[in-house]
C-alpha cells in the first residue's frame, strides 16, 4: 500500500511539474507573440531591429523552456511522448518545423552573406511567432478534447485516422484555444515591449495595439473555458481504470478542487490587472502581473486536465486506449530519481535570475544598440 | 510485436534519423571545442589584460555565435524524433531513456543558454571576471549536455540498470548509478568531447594558417595557433587513447561490430591488425549477406590477439564463429539458440497477457513470479530481441561500411597527430611563414576533421544494426506505425531546409573569416 500511495504521489508531482513548466512555457512564448508582430508594428527597420532585438535576447530561454518540457514528459510520462508524437505526428512536425527556422534567423538575419537574405529570416521569425503558439495551443486543447488512437496489449500506437493530427483543426474548440494561445502571445509580447524598449513611438503604438490583440485574447479564451466546461469529460475510475464521458466533468474538477479553482482565478485577475493598468494608468510594468497570472492560469488548466481522476489524453477513438497519469507514468524508481533532479530546478531558477538581471539592467534603446558588439 | 512490418517505412525512419543526427553532428564539435577554446583565450587576456587577446577571443567568438545558432535549430529535431518516428521503442525503454534528457535540458542546456547570452551580450555590462566565468560555464554546459546525451545512447548500446516489466510491457531503470557509469558511457563520452576538441582545434590552425598564408592578422594568427596547437595534440592523443579502449570494450560487448569493421569473417589465433586495407566481393554469401574478403591489406601480424586479449595466442571470434558457434571458444552461443531462447521469452509475454486478458488470476501470479527470476532473465529476457530475426545471419551489419568508417577515422587520428606536432614545431621555429606547403595541409585539414567524426558516428550506429537496443530491440519493431509517405514527405523537407541553412551558415562564417576580426 505504500508503494502504492508513493507512486501515486509521484504521479501527480510530476504532472504539477509539467503543468508549471507548460504555464513557463505559455509566458514565455512572448518572444513568439513580439515576433508575430514585426511586419505591422515597427514603422521603419531601426525600429523593427529594436523590437527583434529585445525579442532576441530572449528567445533562447523559451526554446529551451519547450526542450526541457519535452524531455521532462518523455521522462515522466513516456506513454504520452510515445503516443502523442508518434500519433499527432504532423502537428508536432509542424510545430518542430516552425521552431528550426526560428533558431537560426536571429543570428544571421543581419549578418552579411547570409544566402537567404534579410526578409526570409523575417519572415521566419514570423511564422515561427504566429504558427508555434496557434499549433501547440491546438495540441494542448486535445487534453480536453480527444484523440483518435487507439493502443495495443503492448501499448504501440495507432491513429485513426491519416491525418495524424492535423484533424485536430476540424474542433473548433481546438482551433479556440489555438487562437486563444496565439493572442496570448501577442498581448504578452507587446506588453514585453513597452516594459523593455525606450522608445516612445514603439511603445505609444505598442500601447495602441494592446486593445485589439487582448479583446481578441480576452474572447476566445472565454469561448474556449466554456465550451470546455459545458462538454463532456473524460473521467477515470478509480478502481478499474476504466475511462467513461461525463457531463460537466471539468466544472466538476473545478469544484471539487477549489484550490486550483483559486488558482486559476487569481491568475485570470492578475492577467486582467495587467492589461488595466498599462490600458488605464499607462504603467509600463503590466507585464509583471500578466506574466505570473498567464503561468498560473495554464498551470491550473493542466492540473483540471490531469487530476480528479479525469484522463490526460483521452482518446474519442477508443476510450479505453485513453492516458491518465496514472497509466502513462514511468515506473516508480525512476519518477523517484527524477524527483531528485527536479531538487535542481531552484537553483537553476536562480542563476537565471541572477544572469539576467546582470545584463538587463540598461533598457535597449538605438544607443545601446550601437554600443554592442554583438546585434541581431 | 508489430508482425507484419513495412520495411520501407523502418528504411525511410532510419534515414531521417541519420539525416537530422548526421547534419546535429556537423556543428556540435565545434561548438564542444570551440568553447574551451575561447574559454582558454579570454583566459589569458583577463591575467594579461592585452586588448589583443580580448579581440582575438571576439573573432573566434563571433565564428562559434554562428555555428552555435545551427546546432540549436537542428538539436530540437532529435530530441522529439524518438517520439515522432520511434515511439514504439520510446515506449519499450521510455522509463530508461527519457530521464537523461530531461537532466540534459534541466542541467545543461539551460546552463548553455543563459550564459549564452553574457557571453554576447554581457561584455560592457558585468564585470570581466563574471564575463569570463560565463564562457567558462557555456563550455562546461555545452559538455554536459554531450555527457546525458551520450548516457542514453550507450544505453542502447549496452543495456543496463534495468528490468523488464511483463505488466507495462517494458524495461522499467533499477539502477541509474549502473545507467550513468555504464562502460560504455564512459567511454563514449570521453571520446566524443575529446574528438570534439580535435576538430575545433583543427578548425582554428586551419583558419589561421589560412590568415597566414594572406599575409593578414600574423599575431592573432600565430597565438591561436599556439593555443589551437597545444589544445589540439592533447585532445588528439586522448582521442586515440580512449578510442583504443572504446574497441577493447567493443571487442567485448558487441563482438558482432567489432569483428565487422576489422573485416573477420573466420576466428584466429594470432589474429593480425589491419592498418590498411581493401575489401572486395568475394561472390559468397552468408545467408542473405554477401561475404567480403581483402583484395589489398597491411596487417600487424598477431597484434588484435595482444590488444583484445593480452596474448598473441589468444583466438579472436570472427563473423562466422559469432553466428554459427565455433569449437575454439565454446562460450559463444550460436545465434539461432539465442533465437530460440528469445522466442521462448516472447511467447511466455504472450501467455502472460493472454492470461491476464482472461482473468486468470493464478496464471497470472505464476507467469510474473516466472518472469521476475533470475534464470528467465539471464536465459531467455536477454536474447529478447532474437525473437523476431528471420535467420541468424540478421545480426551482420554492413561490413564494408563499418570497415571503412573505423580505417579511416584511425588513420586520420595518427595523421592529426603529425599536423599539430609541426604546427608547434614551426611555430616555435618561428620558420611557419617560411613553410607554405605546411599553412595549405592546415587548411585542407579542416574538412577532414569533420570527415573522421561523422565516421565514427556512422560506425557507432551502423556497426550495431539491425539493433536499436543491443538484442533487446532491433529496429523493425521501434518504428512508428504511419505511412512510410509521410516519412519521406517529412525527410525531404528536412533534407532541403538544412541543406539550405547549411548553405547560409557556411556563406556567413566564411564572409565572418575573410573580413577578419574587428577593429
Ligand atoms: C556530443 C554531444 C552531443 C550529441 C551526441 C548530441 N548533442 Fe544535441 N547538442 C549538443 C551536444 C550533443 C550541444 C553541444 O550542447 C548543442 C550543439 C550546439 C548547441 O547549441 O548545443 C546541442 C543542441 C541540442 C539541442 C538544442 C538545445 C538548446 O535548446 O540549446 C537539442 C534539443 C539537442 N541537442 C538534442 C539532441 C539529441 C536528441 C541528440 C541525440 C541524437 C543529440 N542532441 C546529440
Ligand atoms: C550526433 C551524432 C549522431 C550521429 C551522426 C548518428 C548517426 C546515426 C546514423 C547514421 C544512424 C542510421 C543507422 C542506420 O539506420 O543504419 C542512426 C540511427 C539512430 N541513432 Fe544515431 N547518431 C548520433 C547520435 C545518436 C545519439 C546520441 C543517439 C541516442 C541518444 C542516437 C540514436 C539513434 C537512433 C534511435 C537511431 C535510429 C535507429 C537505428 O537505426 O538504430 N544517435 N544514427
Ligand atoms: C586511433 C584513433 C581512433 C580510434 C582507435 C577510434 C576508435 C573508435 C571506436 C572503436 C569507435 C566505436 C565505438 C562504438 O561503436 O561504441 C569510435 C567512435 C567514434 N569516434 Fe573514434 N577512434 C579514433 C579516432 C577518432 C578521431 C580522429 C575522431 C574525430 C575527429 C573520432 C571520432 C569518433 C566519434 C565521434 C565516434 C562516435 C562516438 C562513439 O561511439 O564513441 N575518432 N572510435
Amino acid at each position: 500500500m505504500t508503494l502504492l500511495i508513493s507512486h501515486l504521489f509521484l504521479q501527480h508531482y510530476w504532472w504539477i511539474i509539467i503543468s508549471l513548466l507548460a504555464g513557463l512555457l505559455a509566458f514565455l512564448m512572448f518572444v513568439q507573440g513580439g515576433q508575430s508582430l514585426i511586419c505591422t508594428l515597427p514603422r521603419n527597420e531601426l525600429q523593427k531591429t529594436i523590437i527583434i532585438n529585445a525579442m532576441g535576447r530572449k528567445w533562447e530561454f523559451t526554446f529551451t523552456t519547450l526542450v526541457t518540457f519535452g524531455g521532462a514528459f518523455f521522462a515522466s510520462f513516456p506513454l504520452f511522448y510515445a503516443t502523442s508524437f508518434g500519433g499527432a505526428y504532423w502537428v508536432w512536425i509542424t510545430i518542430l518545423f516552425s521552431f528550426i527556422i526560428q533558431a537560426i534567423a536571429y543570428e544571421y538575419r543581419s549578418k552579411p552573406a547570409n544566402v537567404l537574405g534579410k526578409k526570409t529570416f523575417d519572415t521566419f521569425l514570423f511564422i515561427n511567432g504566429s504558427l508555434g503558439p496557434f499549433l501547440i495551443g491546438v495540441a494542448v486543447a486535445t487534453f480536453f478534447t480527444g484523440s483518435l488512437f487507439s493502443l495495443n496489449y503492448l501499448n504501440q500506437v495507432t491513429w485513426a485516422t491519416p491525418w495524424h493530427g492535423l484533424e485536430a483543426l476540424t474542433d473548433g474548440r481546438n482551433v479556440a484555444l489555438g487562437i486563444t494561445v496565439f493572442f496570448l502571445a501577442r498581448t504578452n509580447g507587446l506588453l514585453y515591449i513597452i516594459n523593455s524598449v525606450e522608445d516612445s513611438e514603439i511603445t505609444g503604438k505598442s500601447v495602441k495595439k494592446l486593445v485589439m490583440n487582448s479583446i481578441s485574447f480576452l474572447v476566445f479564451f472565454l469561448f474556449f473555458i466554456i465550451s470546455i466546461i459545458v462538454s463532456p469529460g473524460f473521467a477515470v475510475d478509480s478502481l478499474t481504470g476504466s475511462v467513461s464521458l461525463e457531463n460537466f466533468k471539468y466544472l466538476h474538477n473545478f469544484l471539487q478542487m477549489p484550490l486550483v479553482l483559486i488558482l486559476f482565478l487569481a491568475g485570470v485577475v492578475l492577467v486582467l490587472y495587467g492589461l488595466g493598468t498599462t490600458l488605464f494608468k499607462g504603467s509600463r510594468k503590466g507585464i509583471w502581473f500578466t506574466g505570473p497570472g498567464t503561468v498560473l492560469t495554464v498551470f491550473a488548466l493542466f492540473l483540471i486536465a490531469g487530476f480528479n481522476a479525469t484522463a490526460f489524453y483521452p482518446s474519442l477513438y477508443d476510450l479505453k486506449s485513453s492516458l491518465t497519469i496514472r497509466n502513462a507514468s514511468s515506473s516508480l524508481f525512476t519518477l523517484k530519481t527524477m524527483m531528485y533532479v527536479s531538487f535542481i530546478i531552484p537553483f537553476v531558477a536562480g542563476y537565471i535570475w541572477y544572469a539576467w538581471s546582470a545584463i538587463n539592467k540598461r533598457k535597449i534603446t538605438e544607443d545601446e544598440l550601437k554600443g554592442e558588439g554583438h546585434v541581431y | 510485436m508489430i508482425e507484419n512490418v513495412d520495411l520501407s517505412l523502418v528504411d525511410w525512419s532510419r534515414a531521417q534519423f541519420a539525416l537530422t543526427a548526421m547534419y546535429h553532428w556537423i556543428f556540435v564539435p565545434l561548438t564542444l571545442g570551440l568553447s574551451f577554446i575561447i574559454a582558454i583565450t579570454e583566459t589569458i587576456y583577463v591575467r594579461t589584460d592585452r586588448p589583443e587577446w580580448k579581440r582575438l577571443t571576439r573573432f573566434w567568438m563571433t565564428l562559434f555565435g554562428i555555428n552555435f545558432a545551427i546546432g540549436v535549430a537542428t538539436g530540437i529535431i532529435l530530441e522529439f524524433e524518438f517520439g515522432t518516428n520511434w515511439s514504439n521503442y520510446s515506449w519499450f525503454v521510455g522509463d530508461i531513456f527519457g530521464a537523461p534528457l530531461a537532466i540534459e535540458g534541466i542541467l545543461a542546456f539551460f546552463l548553455e543558454s543563459t550564459f549564452v547570452a553574457v557571453m554576447f551580450f554581457g561584455w560592457n555590462k558585468v564585470s570581466k571576471k563574471f564575463h569570463l566565468a560565463s564562457t567558462w560555464l557555456v563550455a562546461i554546459g555545452a559538455n554536459l549536455s554531450a555527457l546525458w546525451i551520450l548516457v542514453a545512447n550507450a544505453w542502447m548500446q549496452n543495456p543496463v540498470g534495468m528490468t523488464f516489466n511483463p505488466e507495462t510491457a517494458r524495461n522499467e531503470m533499477t539502477d541509474f548509478w549502473a545507467v550513468l557509469f555504464n562502460p560504455v558511457a564512459v567511454e563514449k563520452f570521453l571520446h566524443t568531447i575529446t574528438s570534439g576538441f580535435l576538430l575545433a582545434s583543427v578548425f582554428v590552425l586551419g583558419i589561421s594558417c589560412w590568415f597566414l598564408l594572406k599575409n593578414r592578422e600574423v599575431w592573432l594568427a600565430k597565438r591561436s595557433i599556439l593555443v589551437a596547437g597545444i589544445f589540439g595534440l592533447l585532445s588528439v592523443l586522448s582521442v586515440v587513447f580512449t578510442g583504443d579502449s572504446s574497441a577493447r570494450t567493443l571487442a567485448e560487448l558487441q563482438p558482432v561490430k567489432f569483428a565487422a569493421f576489422e573485416g573477420n569473417y573466420d576466428g584466429k589465433h594470432n589474429a593480425g591488425l589491419t592498418v590498411v586495407g581493401v575489401l572486395k566481393d568475394t561472390g559468397e554469401k552468408l545467408g542473405n549477406k554477401k561475404i567480403n574478403d581483402f583484395l589489398f591489406r597491411i596487417e600487424i601480424p598477431g597484434f588484435l590477439s595482444v590488444m583484445t586479449k593480452g596474448d598473441r595466442d589468444a583466438y579472436v571470434p570472427g563473423l562466422k564463429d559469432l553466428i554459427y558457434g565455433t569449437p575454439d571458444d565454446p562460450e559463444i552461443m550460436p545465434v539461432t539458440v539465442k533465437m530460440e531462447r528469445g522466442k521462448l521469452a516472447k511467447d511466455i509475454l504472450d501467455d502472460y497477457k493472454r492470461a491476464r486478458m482472461m482473468n486468470d488470476r493464478e496464471q497470472v501470479q505464476n507467469i510474473m513470479q516466472f518472469m521476475r527470476s533470475e534464470r528467465f532473465i539471464e536465459e531467455n529476457f536477454r536474447y529478447f530481441g532474437y525473437a523476431f530475426l528471420n535467420s541468424p545471419e540478421d545480426v551482420i551489419p554492413d561490413v564494408r561500411i563499418a570497415f571503412y568508417t573505423f580505417h579511416l577515422m584511425v588513420l586520420l587520428g595518427f595523421m592529426f597527430i603529425l599536423i599539430f606536432v609541426l604546427a608547434l614545431f614551426f611555430l616555435f621555429n618561428d620558420s611557419l611563414m617560411k613553410n607554405r606547403w605546411f599553412l595549405r595541409i592546415a587548411v585542407v585539414t579542416i574538412p577532414l576533421a569533420y570527415i573522421a567524426s561523422e565516421s565514427g558516428w556512422v560506425l557507432a550506429e551502423m556497426g550495431r544494426q539491425p539493433w536499436i537496443i543491443q538484442d533487446l530491440m532491433p529496429v523493425t519493431v521501434a518504428a512508428t506505425k504511419i505511412s512510410p509517405g509521410s516519412v519521406i514527405t517529412t525527410f525531404i523537407l528536412f533534407a532541403a531546409l538544412f541543406t539550405v541553412l547549411l548553405v547560409a551558415e557556411v556563406s556567413i562564417m566564411i564572409r565572418q573569416i575573410k573580413s577578419g576580426p574587428i577593429h
